[in-house]
């Protein structure tokens, strides 16, 4: 498959799970989600958001982001996610990241919600109307306690170092990418390479490994990440990360960023 | 040597909040608050004593998770982590923070990154140290404008943890959940007292003869600017070479 492939499965309205900026964002995904236009779009940061986010808002393809922070980590705060925030351009469903990883928990187990302990008093949950808070059933005295409900993404898109000719996927200990895919509808996944070997064959590489069950599509994209880092794989580039920071304070500076090819990424291999 | 940095006061200051925990976890983009763990890790193995470990998000070399960004969240909730920092870009005078944003919600401007996981971290980890080396009228508020986390609950809410002291570019203070309230400790070398009531935008206690904070003994500086410094530098690498140049210059 390749990336333009991938994201045509991408329409418009969708919900779409998206990881943390250390844990494998596919960002080769970012501009074939930007060439296909598909708009609306609901996004979920597992638990955070960054380039990835602030690009897609920046393209005018978001709708809302439900997330417990958007930021581009040392370079700063995500221009276009705040300056839409300002001029309420899009919706923010504010959260604290235990919170999507229980909606992801839920989800998983196929229940309609994971209670969890916090929140309590705090303004996210004031603005949660779509939580709630009941009285713990089992405790002797009142006990408030927060229901959070399920996540259902339509799409997860993540990057990982590798796939085998299975379609199996090796997600080392990211595990947040392995709640995602068991959460959502279907999963996009790019990768560095793909291995001859089966990652199910061995125990070692198997305990690491999201079976091809979870998985809807694979495409190559080396180097898929930059300019974040992939674990294991290379670093984040920085340098990088801090021009698009500067560039992206305005809408024109981010169209004539995004108007420069992604210097950092190696072309894409022909399948 | 040179004389003392006063952020090696800072980092010494952690140390000592930190005294007793067993498993203390810091934030991504936190170099000071992983020096002060780092300190009084190698301070208690030179000692003998229990190990200190130390979970630091974000580092490969200096992170033993392996359950996803989820683990962290879960452990503290086993009550497996005794200590944490939190900042924020107001926090106000009952230990209310706030990392959303200026102004009425949703509009904030400027609006911050978010409440990444305070709003759980604050209610169940016993020691959370406020960490904010700004010390300003804009930064201490007497109301945050969107709580994150408050600082303290009623009873009967689930609360194993919360704030026990606010660490300044120009003080420590302690926090009392009774009141409740911010209680002047020390201040740091080079500030006063009116300098710090100005810069603070909320009333708090302060008893007669408040004094330093105090500077590391030789020892431990000598310890912070070696093993602690190099350990920093893998996570950290262009915090510590800034300090190893300051601490020269």
């Amino acid at each position: 498959m390749d990336l333009r492939g991938m994201a045509a499965r991408v329409e418009a309205g969708m919900q779409l799970a998206l990881p943390v900026d250390y844990a494998g964002v596919s960002m080769a995904m970012t501009r074939a989600l930007i060439e296909r236009g598909a708009g609306d779009l609901d996004l979920f940061c597992v638990p955070t958001g960054g380039l990835q986010v602030d690009q897609l808002i920046g393209a005018g393809l978001v709708r809302s982001v439900e997330t417990s922070a958007v930021s581009l980590g040392e370079a700063g705060g995500a221009p276009r996610f705040n300056q839409a925030v300002g001029e309420g351009r899009i919706v923010v469903r504010d959260a604290t990241c235990p919170a999507i990883h229980a909606a992801l928990m839920a989800a998983q187990k196929g229940n309609p919600f994971q209670p969890l302990r916090g929140l309590v008093g705090s303004d996210v949950l004031r603005f949660r109307p779509d939580w709630r808070m009941i009285d713990n059933p089992f405790a002797e005295d009142r006990d408030p306690i927060v229901l959070i409900p399920a996540a259902r993404p339509d799409i997860a898109i993540f990057h990982a170092p590798m796939a085998d000719r299975n379609g199996n996927v090796w997600i080392g200990r990211r595990r947040e990418l392995a709640a995602m895919a068991y959460a959502a509808g279907q999963t996009l996944v790019t990768v560095e390479r793909i291995i001859d070997e089966n990652l199910l064959g061995s125990e070692t590489s198997a305990a690491g490994t999201l079976p091809a069950l979870y998985v809807t599509e694979i495409a190559v994209a080396p180097r898929g990440a930059w300019p974040y880092g992939l674990w294991g794989e290379y670093a984040t580039d920085t340098a990088e990360i801090l021009r698009y920071a500067k560039a992206a304070r305005t809408a024109e500076g981010f169209a004539t960023y995004m108007a420069q090819p992604a210097a950092g990424r190696a072309e894409e291999p022909a399948q | 040597m040179t004389e003392v940095h006063p952020r090696e006061i800072l980092i010494a200051t952690i140390t000592r909040l930190l005294d007793g925990v067993r498993h203390v976890a810091v934030g991504a983009s936190s170099p000071i608050p992983a020096a002060g763990a780092m300190l009084l890790r190698a301070m208690k193995k030179r000692a003998g004593a229990p190990p200190v470990r130390i979970s630091i998000l974000g580092s490969v070399e200096h992170n033993f998770f392996t359950n996803g960004s989820a683990e962290l969240f879960d452990c503290a909730g086993q009550g497996r982590i005794d200590a944490f920092f939190l900042g924020g870009g107001q926090i106000d005078g009952q230990a209310n923070i706030n990392l959303v944003g200026v102004g009425d919600y949703p509009a904030s401007t400027p609006r911050w990154p978010g409440s990444f996981g305070s709003a759980y971290l604050y209610f169940v980890v016993p020691r959370v140290i406020l960490f904010r080396e700004e010390h300003s009228p804009r930064v201490f508020v007497d109301k945050v404008d969107f709580i994150s986390a408050p600082g303290t609950s009623a009873p009967g809410v689930h609360r194993t943890g919360g704030p026990v002291a606010l660490l300044t570019g120009k003080a420590l203070f302690s926090f009392d959940k009774t009141r409740p309230g911010f209680t002047l400790e020390s201040l740091h070398p080079g500030h006063a007292l009116e300098e710090v009531r100005e810069a603070t935008g909320f009333a708090f206690a302060d008893p007669r003869d408040t004094g330093r904070t105090p500077a590391p003994d030789r020892e431990t500086l000598a310890l912070l600017r070696g093993q602690v410094m190099d350990e920093l530098a893998e996570t950290y690498p262009e915090f510590a070479s800034q300090m190893r140049r300051e601490v020269h210059a």
